[in-house]
């Protein structure tokens, strides 16, 4: 008995304090960290989404947590302990199968977008690998007054009626917009753009070249400013391409092209630029009628960005518009803003 | 604390086979009953694996919610664990209680208890995340707390049962293989009430905890299991004692240690408090000492007996998962370096990883043991070509499963670091999710015949050979 009582007994009681020491007691130490400033604890309609994106196992696939490594920096900030104060289960995730999704409600902020995507994600991402989700959504002959139908492109769309999210689809679109980094204090300052949340894609090298050049003297000396082909291009895939579409012919119904579109290759970029900055809903492009809003990339994106972008679209897909330069924007951003 | 002798303890009370007839019955249902629904729940889980693995490719296939990929994919992990492995290793560790103390199990009822249970929480656990009720995404805890609290009692009602046994032994000392045993159910108990008690699991708090508790589960459940049985199954199937009890000893010892500590390698870069990652890098290094001298132990145990092992498919099944147990783990040190951890977290290196040990380390152990010791129990066996179809099938095939996630794992890490677009990386792993489903394909097959091996060994006709000549060496009556 006494041999029992030391082996089993001493390895049960050296077990007990290990486990009380690494796993109980941070468990305690770690549950009371404050919300980071500015982080909002969920709607009752986003609380209801995150239960169906835990429900459906979102998180095998996409992490909710962004290293403080340069790899991470297309996905937002790096995570602070107080990001997660709201979220039990916690869902960081150890696979990024698909995009880590800590900040998707800034980068994708297009509702219309993410209910084409959840029914079937190769509508706008032909390579997607995501499984559909079909069963957020129902055919209906209208859709109601206060739902949406999504404007489905044509192989995907049913023959007849509309579709139109359920109410744990909108829920889960709802809490997908809702994933959104808030800056940290301190941060805003130094980083570029002068916005925690800006995410510059990282190109060949580009991370270290964000990091050397200062954000003030890019603002200030617009002259200065030297169009970047391989920054635009990561940029446009970064920020534009899931609507838009690599190629740049967008989804008719849904999203506009960009590909021949007039405003695009007009040699006055003022319309081009304005769209960018502030956004754009209902309006007919090319004989079609565009319901879904772009929102606006005022606040997420800085000048150079901006003209890097419109200069990739201006010398893509066959199209031929001028270049502007980050003076052009800087000054559209002026006038526009008052 | 340490055991006198270093030879399965046997020879110091001879006891006739007909005074335990009874007994012997009792243990071999209850053996052969855990293998049987472990075999069930192998085959469901690597079934639902293949579905998976198809699905990455064909991502339209089979829509209804309850077979979506987030859904199955927790049912493949969880009837992976708390089906197959545990009901596995718990069946073989009852008959390594019983036959190393020489005495009959403590009570064939709680064992009979113990097998429902755990089968009942498998069952209603992979029901109720097909329905998509779970306790949230926390890998291996998935399922609702109700049914993790019967696990637990399965648990509890099993530690009992070989206390219970071991405590009855009829040999002086309690052999090695017990107290890994033992020591497994006991440390588990205490990890699954860890994981449900809800008070210190708010946001970043229950970060730590699954850290934790992922960790501890697979560490101080399977692996102790594993390397117990290992302990009874190899010197009893080569007729010689353990190379170095003192070494089995010292590997039980710094396991226990080293393992709880950590659990964080699987959080590095996240806002878990920095001390807390670093240590669990430190102790990720120290694991080295039970893992080498665990694996040196075997191997040694094997040293000399080539011609033995080529020609027993039980052996090269044990062989082949102290190799696993060896890289997988040092893999796994690896992984929790820093420098490496930046390039394959987050991808499907890390799912390579989790074959290597759960496949490599795991499952081929439970195969080689059950091989070499349900016979024992049966009195009958399968056979040989049956045997060597499963080994060169598994074999085959958790290599191609292995190699092809590492080195698509790899690229998927460094698309990343280049900064490619998110999708190319997507693009980049097709055709290795190709080959991890042609090499997961072959480990189902090989499952199939196991299965029917396993119904040759419990139910078929052919005896196993009478007792090799050697085995008074280890002095032991086929129990």
């Amino acid at each position: 008995m006494r041999q029992m009582w030391l082996i089993f007994g001493g390895a049960f009681a050296i077990y007990v304090v290990l486990a009380v020491i690494m796993g109980v007691l941070p468990g305690f130490a770690l549950s009371s960290i404050e919300p980071t400033p500015g982080l909002e604890p969920l709607t009752p309609l986003e609380a209801e989404g995150r239960a169906v994106y835990v429900a459906n196992g979102c998180s095998y696939c996409h992490t909710q947590q962004v290293r403080p490594l340069p790899q991470d920096r297309v996905w937002g900030r790096p995570s602070a302990p107080g990001d997660f104060a709201y979220q039990t289960p916690e869902l960081l995730g150890s696979q990024r199968t698909g995009p880590d999704l800590a900040n998707v409600g800034a980068r994708q902020p297009n509702a219309t977008w993410h209910y084409i995507h959840l029914y079937n994600p190769r509508a706008v991402v032909p390579e997607s690998i995501m499984p559909p989700y079909a069963w957020l959504f129902e055919t209906v002959d209208q859709a109601p007054a206060n739902v949406p139908a999504v404007p489905l492109p044509a192989p995907w769309a049913p023959e007849h009626g509309v579709v139109v999210p359920t109410r744990e689809g909108e829920a889960l679109v709802a809490y997908l917009l809702s994933l959104k980094q808030p800056p940290l204090p301190g941060a805003s300052e130094a980083g570029a753009g002068g916005d925690a949340s800006h995410a510059a894609p990282v190109g060949d090298g580009s991370a270290t070249r964000t990091e050397e050049q200062p954000s003030e003297a890019e603002e200030t000396a617009g002259d200065d400013y030297r169009y970047d082909p391989a920054r635009g291009e990561s940029l446009y895939v970064a920020y534009c391409a899931a609507c838009h579409q690599p190629g740049g012919q967008g989804l008719t119904g849904a999203f506009p092209p960009l590909k021949g579109n007039a405003a695009v290759n007009d040699p006055d970029a003022a319309r081009h630029i304005r769209v960018i900055l502030d956004g754009l809903q209902g309006e007919e492009i090319d004989g079609v009628f565009y319901g879904s809003p772009m929102p606006a990339f005022r606040t997420s994106l800085d000048d150079r960005d901006i003209a890097d972008i419109v200069n990739h679209e201006r010398r893509s897909w066959g199209n031929a518009g001028a270049f502007v330069t980050a003076a052009d924007v800087a000054a559209h951003r002026a006038a526009a803003g008052e | 604390m340490q055991g006198g002798s270093a030879a399965i303890p046997a020879t110091q009370h001879p006891v006739t086979q007909q005074d335990h007839a009874g007994d012997r019955d009792a243990l071999r249902s209850v053996f052969v009953g855990y293998t049987i629904t472990a075999v069930f729940w192998l085959l469901f889980a690597t079934g639902v694996g293949i579905l998976l693995a198809y699905k990455l490719g064909a991502p339209d296939f089979a829509p209804q919610p309850w077979l979506s990929f987030g859904r199955l994919r927790a049912v493949h992990t969880n009837a992976t664990f708390y089906g197959f492995a545990t009901l596995a290793l718990v069946g073989l560790a009852c008959y390594v209680a019983a036959s190393s103390s020489r005495t009959a199990l403590h009570s064939t009822r709680l064992a009979w208890a113990g097998l429902a249970l755990f089968n009942l929480a498998c069952l209603a656990g992979t029901v109720a995340l097909c329905l998509g009720y779970n306790d949230g995404n926390l890998e291996y805890r998935e399922w609702p707390w109700p049914i993790r609290v019967v696990f637990l009692g399965a648990l509890g009602v099993t530690a009992w049962n070989l206390i219970g046994t071991v405590a009855g032994r009829k040999t002086e000392d309690i052999y090695l293989a017990n107290w890994y045993t033992v020591g497994a159910t006991l440390f588990t108990c205490v990890i699954a009430t860890v994981g449900v008690l809800p008070w210190y699991q708010q946001g970043l708090g229950q970060v730590s905890v699954s850290g934790y508790y992922m960790h501890n589960a697979v560490g101080l459940w399977f692996t102790p299991l594993m390397l117990g049985i290992f302990y009874y199954a190899l010197p009893k199937r080569l007729n010689r004692p353990i190379y170095s009890y003192a070494l089995g000893v010292l590997a039980f010892w710094t396991n226990l240690v080293f393992y709880p500590i950590i659990g964080a390698h699987h959080f590095l870069f996240t806002p878990l408090p920095w001390w807390l990652q670093t240590t669990a890098i430190v102790f990720s290094v120290a694991m080295f000492v039970p893992v080498w001298g665990g694996t040196a132990n075997f191997l040694l145990t094997m040293r000399g007996r080539v011609s033995d092992m080529v020609h027993s498919y039980s052996l090269l099944f044990m062989f082949v998962g102290v190799i696993g147990y060896l890289v997988g783990s040092s893999q796994g040190t690896f992984e929790a370096f820093r420098s490496l951890q930046e390039v394959w977290h987050f991808t499907h290196f890390t799912v390579g990883h989790s074959h290597l040990t759960m496949y490599g380390f795991i499952s081929f152990g439970i195969f080689g043991t059950v091989y070499a010791l349900l016979p024992l129990a049966t009195g009958r066996r399968a056979s040989r070509f049956g045997m060597a179809v499963h080994f060169w099938l598994a074999l085959v095939g958790s290599f191609i499963y292995v190699i092809s996630l590492s080195v698509g794992g790899t690229i998927q890490g460094l698309d990343w670091m280049a900064g490619k677009p998110f999708i190319q990386s997507v693009i980049d792993l097709q055709p290795f999710f190709i080959w991890r489903g042609v090499g997961g394909l072959m480990m189902f097959l090989s499952h199939v015949v196991f299965a029917w091996n396993v119904w040759r060994i419990a139910y078929g006709r052919e005896p196993a050979p009478a007792t090799a000549p050697r085995a008074s060496l280890a002095g032991e009556a086929p129990a």
